[in-house]
């Protein structure tokens, strides 16, 4: 290490330097040999899907491992061996930050104050410093536990802040936060790096990857990419196309489009079809297959998704098997959810207010919205699992709480972190499922087999969830909610944390099912997955502010300076109308 | 009545896998408790040993001495102190420095010779008032057989009562304490394997899962109890084997009786673990709330204090308490043979009880959620 730095003194010394790292538990190679630097005074992206090593490295940085082999320096230490000075340079804020949900905010802020061992005197300064730098000063009383998902980030970001760090390593920070938090969190991550201090941010958020200054692009413990994330996406120059003004059905279209051989990744946005080709060379094929479709062919600009899909070999197929086999739905109604002045309030706070709406069959209904907006409780009622306090809810003409047994057949539920049985294993738990349906027998046996097959669980039936990776849980609890092939499917943030290839996979299932007649309700923060929707309702502050097609609502947010917005500036420009609007009234009452 | 076969296997395995798959869970199920059973059997317990007593001998004649001879030999006593006047007797009493203090007056011997009652006098410390009555028992029997009558502190004894006890006569505390210990941590591990069974469920939101499923909450409440009862039972079972075999006591009455019964007592702890549970939304609450109903209902059930001392409302929830009814079962199925209508009498409130709370808990569930 000297001897390269006299060697070559331009070299600006590196916040984080990585020499052939190798992090092995038990037989399992966590990561194989990383290389690589990370400089002070920028962002830079950890990113890779889940399981790729992300936190093992976050935590070797953090001096709360050692590595098998090779060696890390952290301002200009090691981790290991200086790991008694290491935390005051080094602020780290794992993934599910450490608050203590009974403290309030300020109770939290003295805690880690107290345990950085900060002198009392300075509290006072740097707590108004730490509050007015995250706008939580309002909140100072507020237990940690009734924050919202973006709150409690920026919280653990004050805590991982107290001691002004020269590294900020953030583990996952944009997980369970709404696009209105996010930006927060950019801002305040840009003024971080503008004072010098070098930030990792680990994701499996590939749009947050773009934002980064660079990028160490993690796949299974091998480090795939190390630079700007532009000189990625650069190399898919003139292979993203979209998919315009066609007169299909557009779930169908991407299914057949995946089917080329040309191409290699396809998604849903809105009513097109966006397409990543193999090789540039390959313009024919698509060109062609726009015409056969009566689709209007526009090239669009590479996104680090595209590239990293590209650098794993392409996603997969666009046919889902579960879906395959599954007979056509008949339901006799065409409108399958329906809610009409749900209201539910909880003593003096309405979670949700006067909500209205009506999910035709087969159709993908988006419930989207901020951390806190209601989602979840309108969600709930739906299934059943909450009493309105006013107004109706009905799902196939029934109401689930009192619903009979042969009803609740039509349901299929995948919940908010995969519910699964910890304690039994992949095998115990599909054949709960299939049991608690009601399923027996030979009809049993030929479905879990099924999904076994489908989802390939073979080489897992015997571990316990928990050890599964999160793409495998989300496989798996997918497979427990179809076993009994509902006609129905209510899906609450069912891709949260899951790496891209994994939620393609799922979203092609989701597709084919929807093809056969299946309806589903979903409750999701990303946006990407909100162009799926036939439709999306967008909730904010208990309320329903917006209800169309994803097409629709992003061209209300079309300006002048932005005339192809994404669902992210829709979903922003939605909101902070509402606010312009409260904002407006309430200066209006003042006055 | 709405009960399916597959939905319910499907629950019951998933409860048992839950309990047993891990193989630290099994081993705390049954370690910890034959282990207290072992430990209990010989902390607990009312046999009066190590005793210190303090005499003023007033007298120092023959009969006197025979006295404070016998009571220094007897196996009761650990420690006999000498007072020298009456201050130096009250103040052992004062200061626990000896539980009893015998006062022997002038007159013992010349009365004893002369065949008349001989007056004693004994102070008993009333701050350790069960050891106490214990001990002024025993003295009474060693001065009455010196013919010796005593004038006790705070207790009515009479000197020239020959007791006998009946189906323990040699009052071996431990032929009690192990057959009420094996109800007793019966009870306490189904009541927090039950407690923590729903409440579990909701920390982890499968139990959201198991709501919009078809089953039904009679199922679910069936399908938690069910494992809980055969572990129980099967503990309970186990313990009452170690009493027999390990620890030697006299099994006189029905094992058969004794086996159904004790399925009747777990099903009614079970039926008053899920109601605890159904209420709960985490498992410290679980937690807290098993040990809130758990301890209590252990201190009224006769095992510490008879329920005939207790004021007459105090009575009637100690009869509403299963354990109070099991332990009179488990004692005399042990050491007096109790008769089938004796247990039936015993076997009733606890099938109300476990009626009462299993339906409680099947409604809880349900509501709860709102």
């Amino acid at each position: 290490m000297n001897q390269m730095n006299t060697a070559l003194p331009a070299i600006p010394p590196a916040a984080v330097e990585l020499n052939g790292v190798i992090k092995r538990f038990g037989k399992n190679e966590a990561l194989r040999g990383i290389q690589g630097r990370i400089l002070p005074g920028r962002l830079t992206g950890l990113v890779g899907p889940d399981g790729a090593g992300k936190t093992t490295l976050m935590r070797l940085m953090a001096g709360l491992m050692a590595p098998t082999e090779g060696r890390i320096t952290v301002a200009g230490l090691d981790p290991v061996r200086d790991s008694m000075a290491l935390p005051d340079l080094i602020g780290y804020m794992p993934q599910r930050f450490g608050l203590y949900e009974d403290l309030s905010v300020m109770e939290n802020l003295r805690l880690y104050a107290g345990l950085r061992g900060l002198e009392r005197r300075v509290h006072r300064d740097t707590f108004h410093r730490l509050l007015e730098f995250t706008r939580l000063g309002p909140f100072t009383t507020r237990l940690a536990g009734q924050l919202s998902g973006g709150m409690k980030q920026k919280l653990g970001l004050a805590c991982a802040l107290m001691a002004t760090p020269k590294v900020l390593l953030l583990d996952e920070p944009g997980v369970g936060v709404d696009p209105v938090s996010r930006q927060d969190l950019w801002r305040m991550v840009q003024a971080l790096t503008d004072e010098g201090m070098a930030v990792i941010w680990a994701t499996a958020y590939l749009d947050e990857a773009e934002r980064c200054a660079a990028v160490l692009l993690l796949n299974e413990g091998v480090l795939k990419f190390d630079g700007v994330p532009g000189e990625l996406t650069a190399r898919l120059q003139d292979r993203s196309f979209k998919l315009l003004n066609h007169c299909h059905d557009r779930r169908a279209l991407l299914s057949e489009a995946l089917h080329l051989p040309a191409v290699c990744d396809g998604v849903i946005q809105g009513n097109a079809v966006r397409v990543v080709l193999r090789t540039a060379s390959q313009r024919d094929a698509i060109e062609a297959f726009a015409k056969k479709a009566g689709a209007e062919l526009q090239p669009v600009a590479p996104r680090f998704e595209d590239a990293f899909i590209d650098l794993l070999g392409g996603g997969p197929g666009g046919v889902s098997a579960i879906a395959q086999k599954m007979a056509p739905v008949a339901l006799d109604s065409g409108i399958v959810v329906e809610c009409r002045g749900l209201t539910r309030r909880f003593g003096a706070f309405t979670a949700t207010d006067q909500v209205s709406f009506q999910v035709r069959k087969g159709e993908i209904f988006g419930l989207l919205g901020p951390n806190g907006a209601g989602k979840s409780t309108t969600f709930k009622m739906l299934c059943g699992l909450l009493r309105p306090t006013a107004g109706v809810a009905r799902v196939a003409g029934l109401d689930l709480r009192t619903a009979s047994s042969q009803a609740k057949r039509q349901l299929g539920y995948m919940a908010q972190k995969f519910s699964l049985y910890g304690l039994l294993s992949v095998q115990q738990n599909l054949e709960f499922s299939a049991g608690v349906y009601g399923l027996e027998g030979a009809l049993k046996r030929e479905r879990i087999a099924e999904m076994v097959q489908t989802f390939q669980l073979e080489k897992r039936l015997n571990s316990a969830p928990d050890e599964l990776p999160l793409g495998y849980k989300q496989r798996l609890a997918l497979a427990c909610a179809l076993m009994h092939r509902p006609p129905v499917l209510f899906l609450d943030e069912p891709t949260s944390g899951v790496d891209p290839i994994t939620r393609r996979e799922f979203w092609t299932h989701i597709n084919g099912l929807v093809r056969k007649g299946v309806t589903v309700l979903v409750t999701t923060h990303f946006m990407d997955e909100a162009e799926y929707c036939d439709r999306v309702a967008l909730m904010y502050r208990a309320k329903l502010i917006a209800l169309d097609t994803p097409d629709a609502l992003k061209a209300q947010a079309r300006t002048r300076r932005n005339q192809e917005p994404a669902m992210e500036d829709a979903f922003i420009h939605l909101i902070q109308a509402v606010d312009a609007q409260d904002a407006a009234q309430s200066k209006k009452a003042a006055a | 009545m709405n009960l399916s076969w597959s939905r319910l296997r499907a629950q019951i395995i998933k409860e048992l896998l839950s309990i047993l798959r891990d193989r630290r869970a099994r081993a705390i199920l049954i370690g910890p408790p034959l282990m207290q059973l072992f430990l209990f059997s010989f902390a607990v317990t009312l046999d009066v040993r190590n005793v210190s007593i303090a005499v003023y001998d007033r007298d120092g004649g023959r009969w006197s001495q025979e006295l404070v001879a016998s009571i220094g030999a007897a196996t009761f006593v650990g420690r006999l102190v000498t007072a020298l006047d009456a201050q130096q007797l009250q103040e052992a009493i004062e200061r626990q420095q000896v539980l009893l203090a015998i006062d022997i007056p002038e007159t013992f011997s010349r009365d004893v010779a002369a065949g008349r009652p001989a007056p004693l006098q004994v102070i008993a410390d009333g701050r350790r008032a069960n050891s106490g009555q214990v001990a002024l028992r025993y003295v009474e029997n060693i001065a009455s057989n010196l013919g010796a009558t005593i004038q006790a502190t705070g207790s009515s004894g009479s000197g020239s009562l020959a007791i006998r006890h009946w189906f323990n006569p040699n009052l071996i505390y431990r032929w009690f304490v192990v057959p009420s210990l094996a109800g007793t941590l019966a009870m306490f591990t189904s009541l927090i394997v039950t407690a923590l069974s729903i409440a579990r469920e909701r920390e982890l939101g499968t139990f959201d899962q198991l709501l919009v499923s078809p089953t039904t909450p009679m199922e679910i409440i069936v399908a938690k109890a069910a494992p809980a009862l055969v572990i129980g039972t099967a503990l309970g079972m186990l313990m009452v084997g170690a009493g027999v075999f390990a620890f030697g006591i006299p099994f006189t009455g029905s094992l058969g009786l004794l086996f159904l019964t004790m399925l009747l007592f777990i099903l009614s702890i079970v039926g008053v673990g899920l109601m605890i549970s159904s209420i709960c939304a985490t498992q410290q609450q679980a937690i807290l709330g098993a040990f809130a109903t758990g301890v209590p209902m252990i201190l009224m059930s006769g095992f510490a204090t008879p329920v005939e001392n207790m004021p007459a409302v105090l009575q009637w929830v100690a009869e509403a308490i299963p354990l109070t009814h099991f332990l009179i079962i488990v004692q005399g199925t042990f050491v007096k043979a109790l008769p089938a209508a004796d247990v039936a009498a015993q076997a009733w409130p606890m099938a109300v009880t476990a009626l009462v709370t299993l339906s409680a808990a099947t409604v809880l569930v349900r509501s709860r959620l709102q």
